[in-house]
């Protein structure tokens, strides 16, 4: 829906949201000239969160890296890990001297966490965007089921929310004991969850009807944007590296991506902010299954941790300390589209050059050009629809 | 067990025979509005606090969107220089008495950040007067409860006239109230100045 943005007196009022603003997911700043209800111009302002990550990867051993890569996209540090991880392997098996290999049962892990992550970083998406538009209850809803992948990392790894878990050539522990039991426990119960989720807030007529329509960006904008991820595949765009440029063990998964179609119906379409809403939705869904699926592959844990089919941490002491020189560019689909990690090693421990390309950055991009012409109420729920997560754009 | 014999529930424990300065301070202990403030990781861990299973609302703290309306600042996360000066701003918009909890280690030091980082503020009482500090990289839920906790008994201790306690407190070892999960060495006693104050 787009309004001419002009009013008899034509005056212009400069509204600042944030960078303390509830909304906006931490400390983005916005700055918003409007006129009257109609947003004029609209420009977002980074840096409050620079925190030189990039800087810092010049600065230390190449596993040490590894926990600054969570604080890159904490929401989803696991796919974070694997991300930088995959990278850095990459990179060490571009010499021909270094013949190690992730161990079947790891990469297995890696996928398994990795999914149950995007789970998690996907309940905060749709819970904190039905909270911006007004509903405090799904927030909690999915809050409460967060718990539940919290414990299993918990349990996993010790930490709650930056794992340091996936590491370079593997994985760092094992799954204990009972992890295969509380895994399909967990996504069971989740499951008949999201039935009542759904219930509650997607097929809500209010909720839906407030987001249809909103924001609106066409398969080609959302392509020439640069935007990834849900938020591409939101706008039609058939486009996921799990499948297209598979890595780890997606490529026997079989993974099936759900895309945009105007699923608000009639007052929706292709590309609004609910659109976006459904494919995260979506997505957890075949999360779940593709879990279910990784858990049938796992092979049972060996007794040595190297071993090729059920070890899960590969031999890479000595590799890091004296790395090849070369670079490599790696791109994995992570919860906010893909996460890109361009390494240039010089061959001394520490990396030359550490790049992080990230899917916030872009869906931050484009704020200016969908903001132009909608309504004021409109731009938390844009904000929120493209799932933005600040320190992945300033890093 | 009756209703009426239940602890706090008894007549000689719901009349307060005080001053009123001691009831105001009962007041704000059971009612600590906090600022819903987060700048990162830690912003997290405090939304799963404010959630079904950890649930602070039955503290009596309840996020507030405005620095008017808040008595506790959580500085949750990291805070950079270019951030610094909107948190002074922030707290001076507070309302008198206001406390300041500093959650996670770069809100108290600079964390992982502190060595090699050239734009994070190595910890954020060089801008705000912070009671409590609570370490962790994040902190839990439970820590943070340990830190509100700790925070209470000070808000109790709270006086209109007189000298306010400014002493830093750590939320660490078997003295936080709900007994040391998280065991550190004895650093409290030879900073007193705050051991997460930051050494840059």
């Amino acid at each position: 829906m787009t309004i001419e943005a002009s009013t008899p007196s034509g005056e212009r009022m400069t509204l600042n949201m944030g960078p303390h603003h509830p909304a906006t997911h931490g400390v983005l700043r916005i700055v918003v000239e409007s006129d009257g209800e109609v947003v004029a111009t609209c420009t977002p302002d980074h840096g409050y969160l620079h925190r030189s990550i990039e800087k810092i990867g010049e600065c230390v051993e190449w596993p040490m890296f590894v926990p600054y890569t969570d604080r890159v996209d904490y929401v989803c540090a696991m796919n974070a890990n694997l991300a930088y991880c995959i990278a850095a392997e990459k990179l060490l098996q571009s010499d021909p001297a270094n013949t190690f290999v992730v161990p079947r049962r790891g990469e297995c892990i890696r996928v398994l966490v990795a999914e149950l992550n995007r789970i998690s970083s996907h309940l905060v998406a749709v819970g904190a965007m039905a909270m911006d538009v007004g509903a405090y209850t799904p927030f909690l809803h999915g809050i409460a089921q967060r718990e539940g992948v919290n414990d299993i990392f918990e349990k996993l790894c010790g930490q709650r929310l930056t794992y340091n878990y996936v590491t370079i050539g593997g994985v760092a522990y094992d799954l204990y004991d009972t992890a295969i039991d509380e895994i399909r426990r967990f996504l069971d119960q989740f499951e008949r969850e999201m039935v009542r989720f759904n219930k509650l807030v997607t097929t809500n007529t209010i909720f839906r009807d407030r987001c249809a329509s909103v924001a609106t960006v066409s398969a080609a904008e959302a392509i020439a944007w640069g935007l990834v991820g849900p938020n591409l595949r939101g706008s039609g765009v058939d486009f996921d590296l799990r499948r297209d440029e598979p890595y780890g063990i997606y490529g026997e998964l079989g993974v099936q991506v759900p895309v945009g179609q105007a699923f608000a119906g009639r007052k929706g379409s292709v590309g609004d902010a609910y659109d976006r809403y459904v494919v995260r939705l979506l997505e957890i869904l075949e999360s779940i299954r593709l879990c279910r699926a990784v858990l049938e592959l796992l092979p049972p844990a060996a007794a040595k941790a190297n071993d090729p089919i059920g070890g899960w941490q590969a031999d890479v002491g000595k590799q890091v300390k004296r790395p090849p020189k070369g670079e490599v560019h790696v791109r994995t689909e992570a919860p906010r589209g893909e996460m890109g990690y361009f390494l240039v090693s010089d061959g001394t421990k520490a990396l030359f050059r550490v790049r992080c390309r990230t899917g916030s950055f872009t869906a931050a991009g484009i704020f200016h050009h969908v903001m132009r012409g909608i309504f004021l109420a409109d731009v938390v729920a844009v904000i929120g629809s493209f799932d933005i997560v600040v320190p992945e754009i300033d890093r | 067990m009756t209703t009426d014999e239940r602890p706090g529930n008894r007549a000689d424990e719901q009349v307060h025979m005080a001053a009123v300065d001691e009831f105001l301070a009962w007041g704000k202990e059971h009612s600590l509005f906090y600022l819903l403030f987060a700048t990162a990781c830690c912003g997290i861990e405090l939304m799963q606090a404010g959630g079904p299973r950890y649930d602070v609302d039955r503290l009596g703290m309840i996020p507030r969107a405005t620095p008017r309306q808040a008595d506790l600042m959580i500085v949750a996360g990291t805070i950079t220089h270019k951030m610094a000066g909107r948190v002074r701003t922030l707290w001076e918009q507070m309302t008198e008495p206001r406390w300041v909890v500093s959650m996670g280690s770069c809100a108290n030091s600079g964390g992982p950040f502190s060595k090699w980082s050239y734009s994070v503020l190595n910890g954020i009482d060089k801008y705000v007067p912070v009671d409590i500090y609570i370490p962790g990289c994040p902190p839990r839920p439970e820590a943070l409860i340990d830190g509100v906790m700790a925070l209470r008994e000070r808000v109790k201790r709270y006086r209109t006239v007189g000298e306010r306690d400014r002493t830093p407190y750590i939320v660490a070892g078997p003295e936080a109230p709900f007994g040391g999960h998280c065991k550190v060495p004895d650093f409290t006693a030879k900073k007193p100045d705050g051991g997460g104050g930051g050494s840059a």
